[in-house]
């Protein structure tokens, strides 16, 4: 059992630098205050620039109200992958840049009192692609969620499987996906948050499988990509597609809901089935009890 | 003969020697009989040499080879007997993948597999072997039958990837591959898969989760396309061959990495130089498989097969 309290350093590298920012979507002239203020999103278009994974759980747990798991699991590299970069390069300018060890962050919180196992991933740790470690870390929570009979929430964002180890990574669609067939075999409630973007392999797992889908506004959610399928069929695309409206209006997801309300939905949601309320103390114990938890969320600015 | 590639020359140039003595009438003045025994020991020794010291990219080719023996001719060579079942009652029958039930010795078995097309026409029909959401759900209805008459299922892999198109897309084909997954994964009955020539990352995945999965050794298993691969992180489409190696998607590389349980061997120079004999090493790699798996009790092969998966990994933890 090992507690700790790490500081993570969540860099403003995706944020659009300086006081002032022209808005990557609608160029209006926003502060980057205002940007922060709305959770990431511009206060002109609603554009939802990627929102780190410290920073999310954030929105939707207070202060001692998260409990890390798993926090020091590090990828490494079992094909010795070489591209321009060494795959150990890539890691470490992904960690500098996302402020964590890898694409995800797991554990346990109390979202309104309910206690909730929950993943956040980090589309700023090399596009938030799933390889060993984000399918190891996911598939461990979803059994302590089946250990403690509490309900799953994954919030995810993510450009697919990583190329980076190969089949590995393919595989880890199948140990999310089959955690997922025990789980769900349990009669208990996972809530897939799908934003921007969800796309390949994340989407052709555990994301899809969720009891009740979420969907941010605007995300792009898919299989392929949109370059990919244009490519192949040498046209041009349906207006808004594989947007979450367009998902919506396809009968692929079950609401839309914005950064801001999200947690309230939630609540809703947990409190329509009835999921049992914990107290802060009782989650706390029940963590103890796992071990190898650490107090959380860290600080979220530098 | 059609479609040799490069790496072959030294092969095909002794086949048109010996075709072209055999061609010579009865009447010809010199015995070339000695000429083409010594010619066939040679290319012999060029096969062995050639096809095992395949580099994965040369895989990759052999994988694709336009008269590579398909699903169905598997299942015409290697099964008793086959009913095609079609449809998945929701959308439409997608031909990309073929299901059915097939009779092989004793045992009725849930055969499902990718279909490729030998020709133009065929290959419009059959999209090239990619997959829409229809022919996964397809496989899940079916796969749902097999678990509820206890049939083994026999999954053949060969597809470049799942389609990328609009209406794939509109009707939910991550969705579709995810729930295959999910499915596969506690599905009481044993299910076996045979990788037969192109793996293609998830569009190949939504089938092919098993208890035994096997490759025949010129396949190849790849979480993206060699050529997808090399254009993201190479920016370069022609950087295919490092990619191949690079993501390391042949049998033995996949063997050792525990992604696959066996290779299934290919009559020299890849199965499409014969069907006859590749379908036999099939036959008998399925029957062993089976006659392994009906052995072990429901829930401990449900257990293993968790395990098998929970296991695949590679990290550092503090
Ligand atoms: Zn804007």
């Amino acid at each position: 059992m090992r507690f700790f309290s790490k500081h993570i350093k969540v860099r403003k590298r995706d944020i659009p630098a300086g006081l002032w920012t022209k808005c990557k979507s609608c160029s209006a002239m926003v502060t980057q205050s205002a940007l922060e203020s709305n959770i990431m999103s511009c206060p002109e278009c609603n554009y939802l620039y990627p929102l780190p994974a410290w920073k999310r759980l954030r929105t939707l747990f207070g202060e001692g109200e998260f409990f890390e798991i798993d926090s020091r699991m590090h990828p490494n590299d079992p094909l010795k992958f070489v591209d321009s970069m060494p795959y150990p390069l890539r890691q470490q300018s992904a960690e500098k840049r996302a402020g964590i060890p890898e694409a995800v962050v797991t554990g346990i919180g109390s979202l309104g009192g309910f206690a909730v196992a929950c993943a956040a991933m980090d589309f700023t740790y090399m596009g938030g692609s799933m390889g060993s470690v984000v399918g190891e870390k996911i598939t461990r929570l979803i059994e302590l969620a089946i250990e403690k009979r509490i309900p799953l929430i994954i919030i995810s964002a993510s450009g697919g499987a990583r190329m980076q180890e190969g089949a590995l990574s393919l595989m880890q669609l199948v140990k999310t996906s089959a955690a997922l067939a025990r789980f769900n075999r349990k009669r208990l409630l996972y809530i897939s948050v799908l934003t921007n973007p969800t796309t390949g392999g994340t989407t052709a797992s555990f994301a899809s499988l969720g009891d009740i889908t979420i969907a941010e506004p605007g995300a792009l959610i898919c299989f392929a990509g949109p370059r990919v399928i244009k490519q192949t069929i040498q046209q041009d695309l349906p207006e808004g597609f594989q947007k979450s409206e367009f998902l919506l209006a396809h009968g692929m997801v079950d609401l839309i809901v914005g950064r801001k309300e999200l947690k309230a939905k939630l609540i809703e949601i947990l409190t329509l089935l009835e999921t049992p309320k914990f107290t802060n103390e009782t989650i706390r114990g029940v963590v103890a009890q796992n071990g190898g938890v650490n107090f959380g969320p860290g600080p979220l600015e530098a | 003969m059609n479609g040799g590639f490069d790496f072959e020359k030294p092969i095909l140039e002794l086949e048109a020697k010996i075709e072209g003595l055999k061609k010579l009438p009865e009447s010809h003045a010199v015995d070339v009989s000695d000429e083409i025994k010594s010619l066939e020991v040679k290319l012999d020794l060029a096969r062995k040499e050639i096809y095992s010291n395949l580099t994965p990219w040369q895989c990759v080719q052999i994988a694709r080879h336009p008269q590579r023996p398909y699903t169905l001719d598997y299942i015409r060579l290697v099964m008793d007997s086959f009913v095609e079942l079609a449809g998945d009652r929701l959308f439409a029958n997608d031909p990309a993948i073929v299901a059915g039930l097939a009779r092989m010795g004793a045992r009725t078995l849930m055969v499902i597999g990718h279909q490729k097309g030998r020709d133009t026409r065929e290959n419009l029909h059959r999209n090239f072997g990619s997959a829409h959401p229809e022919g996964y759900r397809k496989a899940h209805r079916l796969m749902k039958m097999a678990e509820k008459f206890r049939l083994p299922v026999v999954s053949f892999i060969d597809t470049p990837g799942a389609y990328p198109g609009v209406g794939a897309e509109e009707r939910g084909q991550a969705e579709a591959i995810a729930y295959n997954l999910r499915t596969m994964a506690e599905l009481e009955t044993p299910i076996i898969v045979i990788i037969i020539g192109e793996g293609g990352s998830g569009g190949a995945l939504g089938i092919a989760v098993g208890d035994e999965v096997m490759m025949l050794a010129h396949s190849y298993y790849s979480v993206i396309s060699p050529e997808g691969c090399a254009a993201i992180l190479w920016k370069d489409h022609s950087k295919a061959p490092e990619a191949a190696s690079t993501l390391r998607i042949a049998p033995k590389e996949l063997l050792a990495l525990g992604i696959i349980d066996r290779i299934v061997p290919e009559p020299l120079g890849g199965a499409h130089r014969n069907y006859e004999r590749a379908a036999r090493e099939v036959k008998k790699a399925l029957a062993d498989s089976l006659d392994r798996l009906a052995d072990i009790p429901m829930k401990e092969l449900m257990e293993k097969r968790y395990t098998k998966y929970r296991r695949i990994g590679s990290f550092e933890e503090e």
